[in-house]
């Protein structure tokens, strides 16, 4: 069943959307061509001079950008972790909820911060652990002295990664729900009839009916690990705490769009665009050659 | 199953409801401490004596919304730039996945355009050339910049796309056999059809466009460009109170009014509030259905 006419129109269709990629997707990565020169907005991306790796060389020689490169990784680790098995753990609870029909009010609340901006959520929880918010309130009820907490750079990065776990927790454990409903109920049933406990069942029987799609994300969240969350820390981050939260996205954007050094900023996107590229590329293939997803 | 219950299962049963519980409940606190801060006088707020429950009980903050003009202006870039965003959006994802979800044998180039679309959405020039790409085109103050400046949504495109992979053959063969062409195929069988992955990706994208600040920063140059986000963004960030002692906090106090942004940023969480009901009935369908490939 097919028709060779209609292949035009197969490409009629595609033409709105594949003008739209090209203007706004695949004309700005020539722009990394910037990468190379010392560029000039006035010369711009034609005339400016080709600088080679100088740009490269020099962001290796820059302390700051060090300090920037292991805070992207450690934050954008803890979350990967964190976002694996917070939504897991949530997942496995609810599934041994004894009263159904407390289970679905409880998905509908857990699903509603994913879908708050970060603009949003930043605001209230920049409120919350305000020195006068609620929770240095409770602290010291316990007689604590209440905490900067967001004017602390230790405490940055925890509060980084476990806010963003909360906003994203019950979306995440959708495709874990979704999993275990596939397991065959006459297992559990069998099992139970053996008289093998919860606990066992749950090892024994749950947690091997969904180890693929444990194993399938972990490998695809390969490709976040220079994926810290511009909008999050951006909406929470300041000064005082750039010396463990500033990323890689928030530096390239004042260095390039507040400070204008144009190559410099593009240089480090580059590299993180790249290193990118290829890991997410080796997740989408460990992906396929280990639980046969495909993405397309 | 009938099942011999333990008392150690009974006690975790409880247990295990009362931690669900509390989990639901850090969920939606804070959205419920943001609202009682909006609608408490301000000398309370001020003190930080408000906590879980309005205190000194008004609507003044609401009232004094009304009368600051830019707030709206920002709302109303907001709600154009949905709705344009919405049908270009889904207008283009809908036609760019029909002809993708074809066979090789009907669509020879498919897999080409395949990588180019997944090349996009893996890799992207970077903040700077993007924005001076943007300035090229002259979409600096324009809604069209706010529209337009997040390309294609691929992976929305290979969402839908998997969703008309996984529609029954014989249904396109009917159609074809009874002379239908593929606009005809694509409007009036593909598409009826596909309402739940559809409703997802509206959804999504309204979604995306509301929430977007970024873009909303970079290529306004003035206030009253900025779409909703953006505007809240500013004036959050101005009055970041975290990083200050009592006396800074004091003096910044005298200069605006907490309970007033608690107000903006509750409004500004109003419309997602209202299609809430009609994503959660969709989007865990559309995610599952459109993820797997069978």
């Amino acid at each position: 069943m097919h028709n060779k006419k209609f292949v035009k129109h197969y490409y009629l269709m595609m033409l709105p959307g594949f003008v739209w990629l090209i203007m706004f997707s695949i004309v700005p990565m020539f722009g990394v061509v910037m990468a190379f020169q010392d560029f000039n907005p006035v010369q711009g991306i034609f005339k400016s001079k080709f600088v080679g790796l100088d740009n490269f060389r020099y962001m290796f020689i820059m302390s700051d950008i060090k300090q920037v490169f292991i805070n992207t990784l450690v934050i954008a680790i803890g979350k990967i972790i964190g976002n694996l098995v917070v939504p897991l753990a949530f997942a496995l609870l609810l599934s041994e909820l004894r009263w159904k029909r407390f289970g679905r009010p409880i998905q509908t609340i857990v699903y509603l911060p994913y879908f708050l901006s970060w603009v949003i959520l930043g605001s209230i929880v920049l409120n919350i652990f305000a020195y006068t918010g609620p929770i240095n309130e409770f602290l010291s009820m316990f007689g604590l002295k209440p905490i900067k907490f967001f004017g602390r750079a230790d405490l940055f990065r925890p509060l980084i990664i476990g806010t963003d776990v909360w906003k994203s927790f019950g979306y995440n454990a959708v495709i874990y729900l979704a999993a275990l409903l596939g397991i065959d109920p006459t297992l559990h049933e069998a099992a139970a009839v053996d008289g093998a406990g919860r606990f066992r069942r749950l090892l024994h029987i749950t947690l091997p009916g969904i180890k693929s799609t444990i194993v399938l994300l972990a490998i695809l969240s390969l490709g976040n690990i220079l994926n810290a969350g511009f909008e999050q820390i951006f909406n929470l981050y300041n000064p005082v705490v750039y010396s463990t939260g500033d990323i890689i996205d928030t530096w390239v954007y004042r260095a390039g769009l507040v400070d204008l050094q144009f190559s410099l900023a593009t240089a480090v996107g580059l590299l993180k665009s790249g290193v990118s590229l290829i890991l997410i590329a080796l997740g989408y293939w460990l992906a396929d050659k280990f639980a046969g997803y495909k993405i397309f | 199953m009938i099942e011999h219950q333990t008392l150690g299962s009974k006690i975790f049963d409880v247990i295990n409801l009362i931690v669900l519980i509390v989990i639901t409940l850090l969920c939606i606190i804070p959205l419920w401490y943001i609202l009682c801060i909006s609608l408490s006088n301000k000398t309370a707020v001020d003190a930080g004596i408000v906590s879980f429950w309005p205190v000194g009980f008004n609507l003044f903050s609401y009232e004094r919304i009304m009368g600051e003009k830019a707030f709206f202006v920002s709302f109303w870039i907001s709600i154009k730039r949905v709705v344009l965003g919405g049908i270009v959006g889904v207008g283009c994802i809908l036609l760019v996945a029909y002809p993708l979800s074809k066979s090789i044998r009907q669509f020879p180039k498919r897999n080409l355009f395949m990588w180019i679309l997944v090349f996009c959405m893996l890799f992207n020039g970077g903040t700077v050339p993007w924005y001076l790409t943007m300035k090229n085109y002259h979409l600096i103050d324009n809604i069209w910049g706010l529209v337009l400046a997040g390309s294609l949504p691929v992976f929305s495109v290979i969402l839908v796309m998997n969703f008309f992979r996984n529609l029954p053959g014989a249904l396109e063969e009917a159609a074809y056999v009874d002379g239908a062409g593929p606009w005809k195929t694509f409007f009036s069988i593909f598409i009826p059809l596909s309402k739940p992955v559809i409703a997802t990706i509206v959804l999504f994208t309204i979604v995306g466009h509301w929430n977007e600040f970024f873009q909303g920063l970079v290529l306004s140059t003035k206030q009253a460009n900025y779409p909703v986000q953006t505007y809240i963004q500013q004036m959050v960030v101005t009055t970041d109170f975290s990083t200050m002692n009592v006396e800074q906090i004091q003096q910044a106090l005298k200069l605006n009014n907490k309970s007033l942004d608690a107000a903006k940023v509750f409004i500004a969480i109003i419309p997602i509030l209202i299609i809430y009901p009609f994503l959660q009935k969709y989007f865990v369908t559309g995610i599952t259905l459109g993820s797997v490939k069978e």
